[in-house]
């Protein structure tokens, strides 16, 4: 679907590939120069922006695995964020380990996190679920502050940046690179995830667990791995996160941003890496709208415009996309496209 | 032994109030089989409409409490029409997601017109001084309990006696069957979010005279969704008897666990902990009905 008339695959192998034309590899190329050479025009400000969106990415890459995927709904993704980046702040700090040692032990501590948490989804899903995933943040949340001596508690923590050799990534533009790689990276295993044995046992699991089970796929096994997966992204983000403010404290990781996460994944489209890239550059960007306009609105109605601006914009948006586009912006991509496919003689179905 | 019987009296009366705000949020699961995630908003909402109230304007209690029904009324009847009908039919997330960004928007909202700060009425509601023996009952307790009993009864009466509460009683039995029967099915919804509307803000009311009013209120939600896993998604009789026990609970945890910890604030995730752990090893709850899946 959303290819052009001319095109034609003769064996499975085109069929399955992620890039079917050249036209694909090719936009794909162009855009990661772009990426690539982006930073060297653009004012810090909207370099920061971009590592922000980075991140956010990484994250809502893990929570689509999971929720868009799996079908495993999850309001409690900030807080294995939260696992990520204190194990990896422990690490440098405490143990005086490098970045690029503590990045995979942070990944893999969350993935744990998240295989505890997720023990509850082997016999409950939907509401039930995202009750479980609420009290697994609030639980991660007040350890981290019970555990003082090893998290710095309520007072937070500074954290090292990550360095190479003598070249220390403390520029704006040098994390943003290194955090962009880290996207890339994430995307890419993100689209071949799904597209393995254990992609697709999750969008059977996602579609109807029982005739998923009845099927031969372990439930057990997959869901686990759904959780794993997911969390693993989550510590990525998380430890990211940490290591480009240089501080980790409580206060990075508040509770409605696991909501966002979920609104992003909304907003893109579940169950689609593109959805989760386009959801996570949608909202980003919605708040910077909102940080720009809130000083505005705040001198012509009231002081706490801006702080209710941003709670009111974002939760209208998802309010407008369940109802008006409930399969999100990768869908509204892929009508566009489909559009101009036959343009100008599109014909009506 | 005192000290025991003091705080299970208080959280007896606490309990009163999470199974208030918990049953609007059964009432609409039942009937429309939507989980709402905004219900710890209405209370937040019905916290500050006490207060313009009864502070801001000076009314009297009762005039009150019946105007902030009247607005609570509005608001289920607003939130029904344009929020959730649209999604009739669809999956379970994106109804979820809904309430959840309602939350937000009503967050927002709350913020914009009460600008967030933390208010307090204590002492304008009507006092009321009960001592049996050495134990006292404080007065907001007191209140909080007979309104709660009051409003528990009279839907048990709405419920058992009118229309409306006949015709939602069959919706959360049998949708099917309801609609061939020539029941409108959007007005039981309307019925039932208008009902936790109602609720929600009269719990809200009662927790605002008990410990103010500020956006922290709405993680009584919280609380609420820990009553009705504790017991039993779809049972009323189930929320009201696990939030009286999770109410005592929480006491007791306060009162017996806090001073050991040198944070303290155990007894503030003890609900989640609560619903963990009947997550875990009971996810139908106390009183809950086992639902049997078939392919």
């Amino acid at each position: 679907m959303g290819l052009r008339s001319e095109t034609f695959h003769e064996n499975y192998a085109q069929d399955t590939a992620i890039y079917k034309t050249r036209l694909h590899s090719g936009a794909l190329f162009v855009f990661l120069v772009l990426l690539a050479v982006c930073p060297l025009f653009l004012s810090d400000r909207i370099v920061t922006i971009m590592t922000m969106i980075g991140i956010a990415i990484i994250s809502v890459h893990g929570l689509n695995i999971l929720t868009g995927y799996s079908g495993q709904i999850s309001i409690g993704h900030v807080g294995f964020m939260a696992v990520g980046a204190y194990t990896s702040a422990f690490l440098t700090v405490h143990w005086g380990w490098s970045f690029w040692a503590a990045l995979p032990c942070a990944a893999l501590a969350a993935g744990i996190a998240g295989l505890i948490f997720g023990l509850p989804s082997l016999k409950i899903k939907g509401f039930y679920l995202i009750m479980a995933t609420i009290a697994a943040h609030f639980i991660i949340i007040w350890l981290i502050i019970q555990l003082r001596d090893i998290t710095g508690g309520t007072d937070g923590m500074a954290v090292p940046k990550p360095r190479v050799g003598s070249f220390v990534f403390d520029s704006k533009a040098s994390f943003y690179y290194l955090v962009m790689t880290i996207a890339c990276f994430a995307t890419l295993l993100a689209v071949n995830i799904v597209r393995t044995r254990a992609g697709r046992a999750f969008v059977a699991i996602r579609d109807n667990d029982l005739a998923a089970e009845v099927m031969g796929i372990s439930l057990w096994s997959y869901k686990l791995q759904a959780f794993f997966i997911g969390c693993v992204y989550a510590g990525v983000a998380g430890a990211l996160l940490v290591h480009y403010f240089g501080f980790a404290s409580i206060d990075q990781f508040p509770f409605m941003d696991s909501v966002w996460y979920l609104g992003m994944l909304i907003v893109g489209g579940m169950g689609s890496t593109m959805g989760a890239i386009l959801g996570a550059i949608f909202l980003k960007l919605l708040d910077e709208l909102v940080t720009f306009f809130g000083p505005i609105l705040s001198a012509f109605i009231a002081a706490q415009a801006a702080a209710s601006m941003a709670l009111i914009a974002r939760g209208l948006v998802i309010i407008i996309f369940l109802i008006i586009e409930p399969r999100g912006l990768a869908h509204l991509w892929g009508s566009v496209k489909a559009y101009f496919k036959l343009w100008p003689f599109s014909h009506e179905e | 032994m005192i000290f025991l019987i003091q705080l299970l009296v208080t959280g007896f009366a606490l309990g009163m109030v999470y199974a208030l705000v918990a049953i609007g949020f059964v009432i609409i699961l039942k009937c429309s089989n939507v989980f709402n995630i905004a219900q710890g908003h209405f209370v937040l909402i019905g916290g500050y409409l006490g207060y313009t109230f009864l502070v801001t304007f000076g009314l009297s209690v009762w005039v009150s409490l019946l105007f902030s029904v009247g607005v609570a009324i509005l608001l289920g009847l607003l939130i029904e029409r344009f929020a959730l009908r649209p999604l009739i039919g669809q999956p379970e997330l994106a109804v979820i997601m809904m309430t959840i960004a309602l939350a937000s928007v009503l967050e927002g909202f709350v913020t914009l017109i009460w600008g967030a700060q933390y208010k307090t009425y204590h002492g304008v509601l009507p006092t009321l001084n009960l001592n049996l023996g050495q134990i006292s009952i404080p007065s907001e307790s007191l209140i909080g309990l007979i309104v709660s009993i009051v409003a528990v009864g009279i839907f048990a009466l709405l419920f058992r006696y009118t229309k409306i509460g006949l015709a939602m009683r069959a919706t959360a039995e049998d949708l099917q069957v309801v609609q061939s029967l020539g029941i409108k099915a959007t007005t039981v919804y309307a019925a039932s979010w208008i009902i936790a509307c109602v609720v929600g803000v009269i719990g809200g009311i009662l927790l605002g005279g008990v410990s103010g009013v500020s956006i922290p209120l709405a993680e009584v939600g919280m609380k609420a969704f820990a009553v009705v896993l504790l017991g039993g998604a779809n049972s009323i009789g189930g929320a009201i008897v696990a939030g009286v026990i999770l109410g005592m609970l929480e006491n007791v945890a306060s009162g017996y666990l806090d001073p050991l910890l040198p944070g303290g604030g155990l007894s503030q995730i003890f609900p989640f902990l609560v619903m963990l752990i009947v997550l875990i090893f009971r996810p139908y709850g106390l009183f809950g009905m086992v639902r049997i899946e078939r392919v």
